[in-house]
């Protein structure tokens, strides 16, 4: 037998060198794919944020009429001569925007067009006279140039979010409103000032009158139950498992139970906030109390994996040159260990509370999705919280609300930026290496 | 005594307590703290905790209990022609009651029964919250005079206080099982209520869902159907979709960031896409719904289909940009933990950086990253508010991304947002749909931290 190798061989490297230009072009591909994979998601980023600024940013600012308004007692229908405060605050003030804005246009006395003429300014304008005037009674009688909030629609108008070169069945504005604006504004009578209805006033279901300062305070009482009772329990949980659970079954089990907590979706800890809280022990729907509870139960798994991370970081030395010096391991832990954790703790706590303030879903659950105008005033009353708010407004089929929306999403943001950064910060300037 | 009045009592009460313990504490000692059992301190602490545990424990024991235990005796109180009342109207004149006591408006407001259950209901209460105070001082102090009363040079007050501790921190980690059980018992037993009234199968078999109750037995349609597998189908396909988007984007995202890109990219680009986990889910059903959708619709009559305005793909489609951030960092980290020798070993044999990456990297690290994905569907499975927002309201059972259809959580939301009564199925059924919605996250989660804790280990 003849075991010659086979004849002539091709050398090994002339395979390699024939394949090589179609594997560098795979590796250059194949960078391609991965480059694009992080300008897309950073796209996504970019088109969110510009989609809800470039829709939200006009929302800071509200277009405003000034008018000449006589405080005249015949109008209002109350007695000229010191009328009572009960007088005062029933008062006909909206007669007073009407005879003003008769007065301006002097030609318009058809009743269609009347109405068509109050609409430019917001329905709201009567309990800005009736404040002025309650709060400074010499002005009955008198006139004064007072600016009032223009109508939502007259707003979206200036703001160009309505086009004037629609025909005019598609638009909600008329010609002949257009023509009177277009006179207000030669007289100076017509401007956009900065809206800061928007951050002190409640829910409203006119657009112009509607602010987030009830949303805010909501978010305020229900961040200050869930931060009160998740940060006290959360680091005691972290500590006893950390430092003093024994390896055993139920240890385990708190612990398997903690990491699925984590991922377990909101809504249904809404449920269970709803069978529990407001069924079971019977606590208000709507009120922040309840509300504070759930985002309690949600928040804590994050504050508890992250306070043992903390903890996890501060190295044994210390606690055995604690216990070296005759400290008990209690006396350890709270004098020694946890003042060094503490950063960690409270950036994860930080990390929790701005997942908590983002959060609806649960809170729909538990009703606090009512619309609600008042101010609330404890975390008894009945509130809503900026996300709901959101999600309420980004219902309503006003025109106006969308910038509104996109407005309060801005803000809901920059409280989020704001308390990440927070986060950061405080890691960087006190995490230690050990 | 009000009872957030009687709270600042009881604090006033323990503050003192604390002082007269150290004190008593170093005069039995007589002045020399360094003959004491302990430092000064743990005496004050001990007799502090045995005037205020115990009196804390009957306050909030007391006030959970007094509320429902006064409207029994109420009840009891009632004439029986109220008493024999359907539960669902009695629960009606319960609530008339409540409101009359706290003064608001009320539908029989001269009824002379309803009026002396109010005053019956408000006595009690005022003798109950009487007796409360009484009982919570008197807790208060006698548990302060007991342990004032055995302050010694020899008492083991740091044991004592540190055992306290120790199961104050226990009881706070336990809170985790507690919740659990919370949310289980909660679902379960409306869920079985539900059960009762809809065959198990029907609910998970049936292919029509429609949970409108009637009113009147003789109304048109008063048959609902609870027929869950549209809600499954829809929920499948827009959790589909979103992988579709995350995935891919997310998982080349990681590799390359790990890879590929220098340290400069790295330390940018990352927190950049982090920020798409920490934008509220509102904001992305609000993106959803006024933006994409729209958008969607505009190409899709561009192109001649007709797309739903409330279209599967934008929900999914933005739930996909919301997990990104989810499937990257999660596959960043397992590609991370392969180890480094695994690539120089692929290299020193002549293969390029991808193929590395294809043949040796990915391989390794698939455990991690399939853990990852499903986490991801967790999270897809259970998002509401993008879905609430931005996919419709009508049970369609399709696989056309373009039509509408919607979700166990969208279900959810709509029968217990507004004004419903407790008990009907309709109510009920988002509880069965709660009950089924955690069990699959439960389980997707289980296998998930199952599957990357083994991988962690597998290379540690």
């Amino acid at each position: 037998m003849n075991n010659s190798p086979t004849p002539n061989p091709a050398p090994a490297i002339d395979k390699v060198r024939a394949g090589l230009a179609r594997r560098r072009a795979a590796e250059k591909r194949f960078r391609a794919y991965g480059l694009s994979g992080i300008i897309l998601g950073l796209a996504f980023v970019a088109t969110l944020f510009l989609s809800i600024i470039s829709q939200g940013y006009t929302a800071f600012f509200q277009t405003e009429v000034r008018l000449p308004i006589t405080f005249d007692p015949a109008l209002l229908g109350i007695p000229a001569n010191a009328p009572d405060q009960k007088a005062l605050s029933t008062a006909d003030y909206d007669a007073l925007v009407k005879h003003s804005l008769a007065e301006l246009f002097p030609k318009v006395t058809q009743r269609r067009e009347r109405r068509q003429l109050s609409d430019l300014v917001s329905g709201g304008a009567s309990f800005e006279l009736r404040g002025m005037l309650l709060s400074d009674p010499s002005l009955l009688g008198r006139q004064v140039e007072v600016w009032l909030p223009a109508g939502d629609d007259v707003d979206m108008l200036m703001k160009g979010h309505f086009d004037r070169n629609a025909p005019e069945s598609e638009r909600r504005v008329k010609d002949n409103q257009i023509g009177w604006l277009d006179q207000l504004t030669g007289e100076e009578r017509l401007v956009q000032r900065f809206n800061t209805t928007f951050f002190t006033a409640g829910d409203s279901r006119e657009p112009e009158l509607a602010g987030i300062w009830g949303a805010i305070s909501g978010s305020f009482y229900v961040l200050l139950v869930t931060l009160s009772l998740s940060f006290p329990i959360g680091v005691a949980a972290a500590v006893y498992l950390e430092e003093f659970a024994p390896t055993n079954k139920w240890t385990d089990l708190i612990e398997v139970n903690i990491n699925n907590l984590a991922a377990v979706p909101s809504i249904v800890f809404g449920l269970l906030g709803l069978a529990v809280f407001i069924n079971f022990f019977g606590l208000p729907r709507s009120a922040p109390l309840v509300g504070g509870l759930v985002l309690t139960l949600m928040t804590l798994p994050t504050i508890i994996i992250a306070s043992r991370a903390a903890l996890k970081s501060v190295p044994p030395s210390i606690r055995e040159a604690a216990l070296g010096v005759g400290a008990s391991k209690v006396q350890t832990i709270f004098y020694h260990v946890l003042p060094l954790a503490m950063p960690g703790m409270l950036t994860g706590t930080i990390i929790g509370m701005a997942q908590a303030l983002g959060e609806t879903a649960p809170l729909l659950m538990i009703g606090m999705v009512a619309f609600i105008v008042d101010i609330p005033q404890s975390m008894f009353d009945p509130a809503t919280v900026l996300p709901v708010q959101i999600y309420l407004w980004a219902d309503s089929p006003e025109r106006a609300f969308v910038e509104r929306t996109s407005a309060a999403i801005m803000v809901l943001l920059a409280f989020l930026i704001a308390m990440n950064f927070t986060a950061v910060l405080l890691r960087k300037r006190f995490e230690r290496r050990w | 005594m009000q009872p957030t009045a009687l709270m600042i009592v009881l604090l006033v009460i323990t503050s003192a307590a604390y002082f007269f313990g150290r004190r008593r504490a170093v005069s039995a000692a007589g002045g020399q703290p360094r003959y004491l059992n302990s430092l000064p301190a743990y005496y004050g602490f001990y007799t502090s905790l045995w005037s205020g545990l115990p009196a804390l424990v009957v306050l909030a024991l007391w006030l959970t209990l007094d509320s429902s235990v006064i409207t029994h005796l109420v009840v009891a109180g009632l004439p029986d022609e109220l008493r024999n009342l359907p539960a669902s109207r009695l629960s009606l004149v319960i609530n008339d009651i409540h409101n009359m006591v706290s003064g608001n408006v009320v539908s029989r407001p001269d009824d002379p029964v309803m009026l002396a259950a109010a005053e019956r209901y408000r006595e009690m209460r005022t003798l109950s919250l009487a007796a409360l105070t009484v009982v919570v001082l008197a807790l208060a102090a006698a548990g302060g005079a007991f342990a004032w009363r055995r302050i010694h040079t020899d008492l083991r007050a740091r044991n004592a206080v540190e055992r306290m501790v120790v199961l104050v921190l226990v009881g706070c980690s336990t809170l985790a099982i507690f919740t659990t059980i919370g949310i289980v018992l909660s679902v379960l037993f409306e869920s079985i209520r539900f059960f009762q009234a809809v065959p198990l199968t029907d609910f998970l078999f049936g292919l029509s869902w429609s949970p409108q109750m009637a009113i009147r037995a003789d109304q048109v349609g008063s048959s609902g159907a609870f027929g869950a597998v549209p809600l499954f189908a829809g929920t499948l396909l827009i959790s589909f979709i979103a992988m579709l988007v995350a995935v891919p984007v997310g998982l080349l995202a990681a590799i390359y960031l790990s890879e590929y890109a220098g340290p400069l990219l790295r330390a940018w680009a990352k927190p950049v896409l982090e920020i798409l986990a920490g934008i509220p889910t509102v904001v992305y059903g609000f993106f959803a719904a006024l933006t994409v959708a729209p958008l969607m619709r505009d190409w899709g009559s561009a192109l001649g289909f007709h797309v739903a305005s409330e279209s599967a793909l934008a929900a999914g489609v933005v739930m996909g940009i919301m997990i990104i951030p989810f499937v990257s960092s999660l596959s960043d980290d397992v590609i991370n933990a392969v180890p480094q020798s695994l690539r120089d070993g692929a290299l020193a044999l002549g293969a390029t950086q991808s193929e590395t990456i294809r043949r040796v990297v990915i391989p390794a690290a698939l455990p991690g990253i399939v853990g990852g994905i499903l986490l991801a569907i967790s999270r897809a499975i259970g998002e509401t508010m993008i879905v609430v927002m931005a996919a419709g309201l009508s049970a369609n059972l399709t696989a056309n991304p373009l039509e509408a259809v919607t979700t166990v959580t969208v279900q959810i939301v709509t029968l217990l947002v507004g004004d419903q009564e407790f008990d009907s199925p309709k109510t009920l059924a988002a509880f069965a749909l709660g009950l089924l919605l955690f069990l699959v996250t439960l389980v997707l989660n289980v296998i998930a931290l199952y599957v990357v804790r083994k991988y962690r280990e597998q290379y540690e």
